[in-house]
């Protein structure tokens, strides 16, 4: 189906007697031809003044459906109190409506806003033509039209169908900051309440009438396969109707409620055929980077020749170990198949994507198969997969009736897709004064997308160039990608390879301070010392942000000033997403193991759109990175995946968690990623609190290894 | 399979399953109160949290059974006229994010200050700890606490 023209879907709406509506456009991903440009997002004005905002984004936990409306309700000088949000599904309207990569304000920023200073324009233009008064008379302002020498107001919704009827126009002038009074402020949550009574609907609380519960035994090596299964004991279970193999790997067993399904998986006796990676294991594995590494990778980023750089060579290698997102919503997905079409809710982050898997799986097309997104009990990238969707997909074709696939919480832990394990070695050379003349960063780590097929253009893994790059201005300075194969599947994890190219890096530069005799926030301030742009892919990365932001956080944790006894701290600042994040932690050690007492987080992401999600995104993504770095390990045995449940893999818990203090400086320059950034710092700021508490350096995560 | 009568936010329901079921499936399932959420099946994350004569208890791991004739109080019921003080602070602190587990949160929240009306933070640690939130809301989770306890909603 090709995407509507904007006139006509506003000329069909309106003819539909359904007020005003705008749809507004954003360049599909990939094409810069006029014919592909679609619909991003559409704002629905009644005569109400019901205003209603469509998310084509989806909302995990990250405040998505609040931000979003925020930006467009700004421009449209909307009453927020008159907003209301719809939750659009996989759609051929919307352009790529995956939800990561920090991306969702960053992308959206412009044509949101645009969409609502359109409407806002039009609905001025009505006004002035229903009083007959010049337009430079009228001005917008809480869901009305006013016209202040006469004293006349008329609200939006007196007003939709004078604008309906009116030319959209193509430029319209854009607020200035100074103006905003809905962006930037601490609005709330529109999903709280919802959340706090219980009556928010997750996936997994999705419900058809007549609809059954499966559950699927997948084979626990990695790559193998079911051959046979004898369900004579699982069929004994009350409320078992069905057992099937759906796919190679796993065999569904169906019953009218969760629990006899999983009953009945667990007397289930299933054969299986391991295949090739039945010895696989994690030394294994780690021993592939290192033999890796002696390849020569691709050049992320090179400046001057950090070979011929002379001066004291410092060198170090550090590793990180695969790790499972574990979000609170084990993977589930309700489907009905009816032969030539099939519905779908699901908790996910690729609607699309999820559509067109489910439609080669069961060869549908993709406009037979609708997908709704339901709310997301987490997601941190574990729902960029579409696993689930196709799981039951299947079994609702295999059943012909509508059922709800759910994962138990060991399925979610052993048959995830991880984040990459790494390697990384670090080099520099060191002048009379301490400072590198020199910096190589070898980044030996399994490719994402080149594991899934996807493309890898010019050998680079096009996660890189978000998660990279480089902030310092050292001279000689050189960052490169080994990509080395795993069987092992992969995904993207919150922050991706910023978590392990900033846990190596951040600390590298530690040990330099530290060989250099000086203090590591002073040093770091030292290389961000002179303005330098850092071209890096579509990025250009300022030297000066950074700075401002390192200083930031050294004068909010009033790094000058010493610590009580027993007290100590640690620095990292790095770049991702498009934004600069600096965090100073502060430990004591209790019984050789860390306590962290407190982090200052300082955060450089350019327009603020709402300082609480701001602070919710950056406290929680520090007590995600501090669960990484501290415990996060999953490691292989005979193909297996040994980790399952959270005694064997657990997160951070309150007795653990410390007080984050959020700042960010303030800035009207473009929004970037709030998402992600603040979880690569903390590890490498953790690790070198903890060298200054033992001299103890850690080189590998987690750092609490069992 | 059995016929097992359950007092559930004050109101009787029958339920006819068999007697090891979890309590946290009876709810969801049959009773279709799916506040209560499931995260681990083993009593590790503490999302499937309801009050049992009071009592916080994880539904995942406590058989149908054993509830037959006691208070069952889940999240639907817990504020008898609207919202408890502790849903309401959870609101003015924006406390949820993804939200999935706080219901379980509240749950645990709601047995401490039944017992421990004006709690210090090691009373709210020791009380909380055992409810994981992947989304990190420990901070807000713990001022909302206290800010229900000083009685002080929004």
């Amino acid at each position: 189906m090709s995407p509507l023209s904007r006139r006509e879907f506003v000329g069909a709406t309106v003819a539909a007697g359904a007020g005003l509506v705008i749809g507004f456009y954003l360049p599909h991903k990939g094409s810069a031809q006029k014919e592909s440009f679609s619909p991003n997002a559409y704002l629905r004005i009644m005569p109400d003044n019901k205003v209603t905002v469509v998310v084509a984004r989806s909302e995990m936990g990250q405040g998505i459906r609040t931000a979003l409306p925020m930006i467009l309700a700004e421009e449209l000088e909307a009453d927020w109190k008159q907003i209301e949000i719809e939750q659009a599904g996989a759609s051929t309207l919307y352009g790529d409506q995956t939800t990561g990569g920090s991306a969702s304000i960053r992308t959206t920023w412009d044509p949101m806003r645009k969409a609502g200073a359109t409407a806002r324009e039009m609905l001025i233009s009505a006004a002035a033509l229903t009083w007959n008064v010049p337009r430079s008379s009228c001005t917008a302002e809480s869901g009305h039209i006013k016209h202040a020498a006469s004293g006349r107001t008329l609200s939006y919704g007196d007003l939709v169908d004078k604008a309906s009827t009116l030319p959209i126009p193509s430029d319209v002038a854009l607020k200035q900051s100074k103006d905003y009074k809905i962006v930037g402020q601490r609005l709330a949550r529109v999903d709280s309440p919802d959340k706090v009574r219980g009556e928010a609907t997750y996936g997994i609380d999705f419900r058809l009438t007549g609809m059954k519960y499966a559950v699927l035994s997948r084979c626990p090596v990695i790559g193998g396969k079911a051959s046979g299964f004898d369900d004579k004991e699982s069929k004994k279970i009350a409320g078992v109707s069905y057992v099937g193999k759906i796919s190679d790997s796993a065999v569904a067993v169906v019953a009218d409620s969760v629990w006899g399904a999983m009953e009945g998986r667990r007397v289930l006796n299933v054969t299986w055929d391991e295949g090739a990676n039945k010895d696989l294991n994690t030394a294994g594995i780690m021993a592939s980077l290192k033999q890796a590494a002696s390849k020569k990778g691709v050049n992320l980023y090179a400046a001057g020749e950090p070979a011929k750089a002379s001066g004291r060579r410092i060198t170090a290698e550090y590793s990180l170990p695969f790790m499972a997102h574990a979000p609170m919503e084990p993977g589930n997905c309700t489907a009905h198949y009816q032969g030539t079409k099939c519905e779908m809710w699901i908790p996910t982050q690729v609607p699309q994507d999820c559509r067109d898997s489910v439609a080669t799986a069961i060869g549908l097309d993709s406009e037979q198969v609708k997908v709704n997104v339901t709310l997301m009990g987490g997601g941190f990238g574990r729902r960029l997969e579409h696993d689930y969707a196709v799981e039951a997909a299947l079994v609702s074709k295999a059943i012909n009736a509508p059922v709800k696939v759910v994962w138990s919480r060991e399925d979610d832990m052993r048959f995830s897709t991880y984040r990459p394990a790494s390697l990384h070695q670090l080099s520099s050379s060191l002048d009379g004064a301490g400072l590198p003349t020199g910096l190589t960063h070898r980044i030996i780590a399994p490719s994402i997308s080149g594991q899934k097929g996807m493309p890898v253009p010019n050998g680079v893994d096009p996660d890189l160039p978000d998660e990279a790059g480089p902030v310092y201005g050292v001279p000689n300075y050189l960052i490169e990608s080994v990509l080395v194969e795993t069987p092992v599947p992969l995904g993207w994890m919150r922050s991706v390879y910023a978590l392990q190219a900033a846990f190596a890096l951040e600390s590298f530069i530690d040990e330099l301070a530290v060989a250099a005799g000086k203090d590591p926030l002073k040093y770091r301030l030292q290389l961000l010392a002179k303005d330098q742009d850092l071209p890096y892919f579509t990025t250009t990365w300022h030297t000066a942000r950074m700075r401002a932001v390192l200083q930031l956080a050294a004068e909010k944790s009033a790094w000058d000033k010493p610590l009580p006894a027993g007290r100590h701290r640690g620095v990292a600042c790095f770049g991702c997403f498009q934004s600069y994040m600096a965090e100073v932690v502060e430990i004591s050690m209790e019984s050789d193991q860390p306590k962290v007492h407190r982090v200052v987080a300082v955060v450089d992401c350019g327009q603020v759109v709402n300082p609480s999600i701001l602070e919710q995104q950056i406290q929680g993504g520090i007590v995600y990175g501090l669960g990484n770095a501290l415990r996060a390990k999953i490691t292989v045995e005979k193909g297996r995946i040994v980790q399952g449940n959270f005694d064997d893999y657990t997160p951070l818990r309150m007795d653990e968690t410390p007080v984050v203090e959020v700042y960010a400086v303030p800035s009207a320059e473009v929004p970037t990623g709030i998402g992600e950034p603040s979880v690569p710092p903390i590890a490498p700021a953790l690790c070198n609190a903890i060298y200054a508490a033992t001299k103890k350096r850690i080189r590998a995560l987690p750092i609490l290894n069992r | 399979m059995a016929d097992i009568t359950l007092r559930v936010n004050g109101s009787e329901k029958k339920v006819s399953v068999s007697p090891e079921t979890p309590l946290l499936w009876v709810l969801r399932d049959t009773l279709e109160l799916t506040g209560t959420k499931f995260g681990c099946g083993a009593g590790l994350c503490g999302a499937c949290t309801v009050h049992v004569d009071g009592n916080p208890i994880r539904s995942c791991s406590t058989p149908v059974s054993q509830v037959g004739g006691k208070n069952v109080t889940t999240i639907e019921g817990l504020g008898a006229n609207g919202l408890h003080v502790l849903q309401e602070a959870w609101i003015a602190e924006e406390v949820p994010q993804c939200g999935y587990c706080q219901t379980g949160q509240i749950m645990s929240a709601a047995a401490l200050l039944a017992k421990t009306p004006n709690p210090t933070d090691d009373q709210i640690t020791q009380a909380m700890n055992g409810n994981l939130c992947r989304c990190g809301t420990y901070e807000r989770i713990r001022k909302a606490i206290h800010r229900a306890a000083n009685g002080g909603a929004r």
